[in-house]
């Protein structure tokens, strides 16, 4: 067998060293000394304060914009076609962005407006669009979102669907719920919230009698695992549940040897329809639910319970709810669950007890982070969250509070994770928890990071795992004490303390 | 002009149906984008249309403008900051995705992975950004002083709603000292990423040449890398040949380049140039304007490379031909050795292609020089010049196929049933759920790199692994019985 190196190996080699070596030659380089000197001051306290007053750049936000949290609700709907009104170009980052995570095909459409459009409109887009997408993809909804090319033009999208219909372009019947999920406002979060919401507008039946069911929004919440999870421990409970916008096997689809464009699952419209007479629609987040929540209120005139199940105590409270809504008890099959994540947390408390944590990602997996942290006395020190708000720091903080571990702690809103890098830099911490996009921050300080969140594009099929629940506190337990001792024994690999036994 | 061949016609059959699907206008215009492939340039109808607008609605794969500039062309220039101006969204996706490799202390004196962006808000759109844009421009100068400039890459509301930047960037460039490049990419220019390797040649043409210093000694062994953005290390293994050929390399575009190798081109003696579809306009800018000849070359797989060596040595003096064949003459066992390993493995599976603008007709070689066969091809962004270039590659009867739809490749997948389909990632889980062995062709599917000689023997093992790999044999529909069977027949390797 030839010897094969690819460029984990190949660029290391001598050949290479050389070259890039002669490369600078061309290259204008800055000289080393001044390369190290500037590397060590972009470590300071001095660059820390330049860093934390720029009022105007964002670098390395963690973030994403409106129409992909917008696709990914939709996508939680039985044989629903997202469909973007506006550039092309935003709908093959969104697909692309989502399949990284998944490792699955993403369908979206896009109405693929141009220079002519921005000049007339985007109806003529808009109807064509809809026609062809109806004809080829056969959806049973059509799900529109906007780019902000759509609405900075100021596209209409209820005057724009009204018309395709009325001119026969798509049949009046076929659900056509939109969002206007502009790019310059929010982030994914209010997306989800704004697509998940008319989708429920238009999907809802008619008012009746509670029917002792209850609804479940995940939230923009990117496991599969979790949704299946919440699933397993409602039919545990003999609850009636219906999850809303379950992208569970739409976005986690076996191999059966064909494609689907519409792989079995998501929520049916039967579901959405009947869900406007359950006795109450849990959020297990709460930041990117808030318009929803605030119309099943409103309009559907039910309880909305949030709740966060990350840790057992989120997840403790989370079934409470559910107890106290539809009467059922906790059986013992979940008390058996509870007691076996205590006894591993218990197990495991000396290699996490102490240890400061960065913490960066989106608000409610945030706090059930932090409150996962602080069940096992580990230290949140930095908590970034990009598109975090002022409601956000408040609950942060109140978590916090409640523990003395939480006390090292500063929440940082509206914050980038080049702020973190200053963060972490000036106050280190022992462990980061974040996004595949928090690499870099490993790479830049050593933290060992462990991968929670959206998105992880450089980790296979952590997203098929839950992180909610009882199930989902022995799982985060892993991986933050499996990473601690690979740390260990990496770092003691030439010493006295390379432990078999840890 | 000839009556068509019954291959042809064949192919022309299965094309219609596939179209069959469409509604009248779409299907109208989809025919013009697919033809039965016939080599010799006869057939009339057998030329595609391309570089023209998709159809709303219909799942294109293409992308935009921004992504050709910001994505492509600029960001891989490391020693500059190059800011995504409007929204988070553009930004966060293009992030580090295309593996743009390059060496350099990323925060420090090279910004490849940095995701700078205006982050426009509501109040942007309303009131303008060229203010903000400004306070930007001077925020990064002062937290990272060894840049040696900065471009800012439009997203598309900075241009539907009015703003200067020219006049910005021109104040910042005398203001800070450096280069501040306006670049008007905006994503609904154009019809697809092709529009934005454009504008993005124009914006080196115009804000790059004869404006940023460059005080290099010349030799008459000077050439360039154009079109090569050092995907997996790409661009390294092509410079190593061509080093080894005694040639200087005075510039990488853009892969691991600087910008100072950006102004260094037209000091070359020649350009090479790698992805013709991307930076072609400045290679012509180049020759008229500077007298710098070019030539377009192919290092995937030995049959190109050495055809290639063969024809930049051509341009040289008889010292570099004669080193141009003592390459060849060294390279030619280990090649053959890779090829003796892995042709057993691959020889006589079909292959399907779809991708930007380059590689369809680019990695036929390669393909070929492994014992494959090209059954289907097409681009995403592809001109006129790419489908000329490919026809005669390809054998007659075979598909090609301008801004395809998933549903379009599927379908060609299900009646030609290649053994390999290679594409983007949008598409290849697609493939697998098919149970059809992929490979990114745009990202290497996190390998590489896959040009020059180091490059190939990677190519082949990837190939190798993927079309032969033991889990296609796990896939059954419910209720079938796996059998013995459906496990690959491997001949001995």
């Amino acid at each position: 067998m030839a010897e094969i190196h690819d460029h984990n190996e190949l660029f290391g080699q001598p050949e290479y060293q050389e070259q890039f070596e002669g490369k600078k030659e061309f290259e204008n380089v800055h000289p080393d000394e001044r390369i190290a000197e500037v590397a060590k001051w972009t470590r300071s306290d001095e660059y820390r304060e330049l860093n934390f007053a720029r009022e105007a750049v964002s670098i390395n936000p963690c973030k994403a914009c409106q129409p992909l949290g917008a696709i990914y609700a939709a996508l939680g709907f039985a044989k629903t076609m997202p469909f973007v009104q506006g550039s092309q170009g935003c709908t093959a980052y969104f697909r692309s962005y989502l399949t990284r995570h998944f490792k699955e095909p993403v369908a979206a459409v896009s109405s693929s407006m141009t220079e002519d459009a921005a000049v007339f409109g985007g109806i003529s887009n808009m109807t064509e669009g809809l026609e062809n997408a109806h004809t080829v993809y056969r959806p049973e909804m059509i799900a529109v979102s906007t780019t902000c090319m759509a609405e900075v033009i100021g596209d209409d999208l209820r005057a724009y669907i009204k018309q395709s219909k009325s001119n026969g372009a798509i049949p009046e019947e076929l659900p056509v719920p939109f969002a206007h999920t502009p790019s310059f406002t929010g982030s994914h979060l209010n997306g989800y919230d704004l697509m998940l919401k008319g989708i429920l507008e238009e999907l809802a039946g008619e008012k009746g009698e509670p029917d002792g069911s209850i609804n479940i929004v995940a939230g923009f919440d990117t496991y599969s695992g979790d949704y299946r999870e919440i699933k397993r421990m409602m039919r545990a409970m003999g609850v009636n549940a219906r999850v809303l916008a379950d992208v569970s096997d739409v976005v986690d689809a076996p191999n059966f040897g064909s494609y689907d464009l519409y792989p079995e699952g998501g929520t049916t419209q039967e579901e959405a329809a009947a869900a406007i007479n359950a006795e109450a629609t849990f959020m297990l987040q709460r930041f990117p639910t808030v318009k929803t929540a605030a119309f099943i209120k409103s309009d559907w005139e039910q309880e909305v319970v949030l709740a966060n199940p990350i840790g057992v105590r989120g997840t403790d409270e989370f079934l409470a709810e559910v107890t106290r809504v539809t009467g059922s008890p906790v059986p013992y099959e979940l008390e058996m669950e509870r007691g076996r994540a205590v006894d591993a947390m218990v197990d495991s408390h000396p290699y996490v007890f102490g240890k400061r944590f960065a913490l960066v990602g989106d608000p409610d997996v945030l706090l059930g982070v932090i409150s996962f942290l602080l069940e096992m006395g580990g230290r949140p020190v930095h908590v970034v969250c990009t598109n975090g708000d002022k409601k956000f720091k408040r609950a942060a903080e109140e978590l916090l509070a409640t523990s003395e571990a939480g006390s090292d702690a500063t929440v940082w809103i509206k914050k980038d994770m080049w702020h973190l890098r200053s963060l972490m830099c000036t106050e280190p911490v022992d462990l980061l928890i974040g996004p595949s996009s928090a690499k870099f921050l490993w790479r830049d300080t050593r933290t060992p990071l462990v991968r929670v969140g959206f998105p992880i594009h450089d980790r296979h099929h952590l997203y098929k795992e839950t992180i909610v629940g009882y199930d989902g506190a022995v799982n985060l337990l892993k991986l933050i004490v499996n990473t601690v001792l690979e740390e260990m024994d990496r770092a003691a690999i030439d010493t006295t303390s390379f432990d078999l036994v840890r | 002009m000839t009556t068509p061949s019954a291959k042809i016609n064949q192919t022309t059959k299965a094309i219609d149906e596939i179209l069959e699907v469409y509604p009248e206008k779409a299907r109208k215009d989809r025919a013009k984008h697919i033809a039965a492939n016939d080599p010799s340039g006869t057939c009339s109808g057998c030329a595609v249309k391309s570089n023209v607008k998709s159809r709303p609605g219909l799942m294109t794969v293409r992308g935009c403008a921004y992504a050709g500039s910001k994505g492509v062309v600029w960001g891989p220039i490391k020693d500059m900051i190059h800011i995504s101006h409007g929204p988070v969204g553009c930004g966060a996706y293009s992030n580090w995705s295309r593996r743009n490799y390059y060496n350099g202390t990323t925060g420090v004196d090279a910004f490849g992975t940095l995701h700078v962006t205006s982050d426009f808000q509501e109040r942007d759109i309303v009131y303008g950004g060229d203010k903000k844009l400004a306070t930007i421009v001077d925020e990064l100068d002062s937290l990272f002083p060894l840049a040696r400039g900065i471009s800012v890459q439009s997203e598309c509301p900075v241009g539907l709603i009015g703003d200067d930047i020219e006049s910005v960037t021109k104040a910042k460039t005398a203001d800070i000292g450096k280069p501040v490049v306006p670049v008007r990419c905006e994503g609904f220019r154009g019809v697809s990423q092709s529009l934005g390797h454009h504008i993005a040649n124009d914006a080196i043409r115009d804000h790059v040449f004869d404006k940023a210093d460059t005080d290099i000694e010349t030799t008459p062994y000077d050439v360039t890398i154009i079109g090569d953005y050092n995907i997996g290390g790409d661009a390294w293994a092509s410079r190593r040949i061509l080093e080894e050929m005694g040639l200087r390399v005075i510039a990488q575009w853009t892969g691991d380049a600087t910008l100072a190798e950006i102004a260094n081109a037209p000091k070359a003696k020649l350009n090479l140039i790698h992805c013709y579809r991307s930076m072609n306009y400045i290679c012509r800018h180049m020759e008229e304007t500077y007298g710098v000849p070019w030539v377009e070359y192919n290092f995937f797989g030995p049959t190109k490379i050495y055809a290639s060596i063969r024809e930049i040595a051509s341009h040289f003096d008889e010292t570099i031909q004669a080193n141009a064949e003592a390459l060849i003459e060294r390279m030619k066992p280990e090649m053959d050795a890779i090829i003796e390993e892995y042709k057993p493995r691959l020889e006589g599976k079909t292959v399907m292609l779809y991708v930007g603008g380059l590689r369809p007709r680019h990695v036929i070689g390669a393909y070929e020089d492994l014992g494959m066969q090209i059954i289907a091809a097409g681009y995403e962004f592809g001109h006129k010049d790419e489908y000329q270039r490919t026809y005669p590659l390809m054998p007659e009867g075979s598909i090609v196929v301008d801004d395809a739809t998933p549903y379009e490749l599927e379908e060609i997948a299900k009646r030609l049933k290649p053994d390999l389909v290679g594409s983007g990632v949008k598409e290849k889980y697609a493939y697998h759920k098919m149970g059809v062995p992929f490979r990114q062709m745009h990202s290497w599917d996190y390998s590489g790199p896959y040009h020059g000689f180091d490059g190939f023997k990677v190519f082949a093992r990837d190939m190798d692994m993927t079309v032969n790999s033991p889990t296609w044999s796990l896939v059954r529909k419910p209720g079938e019985t796996a059998t013995a069977t459906d496990a690959p027949v491997l001949k001995a390797g």
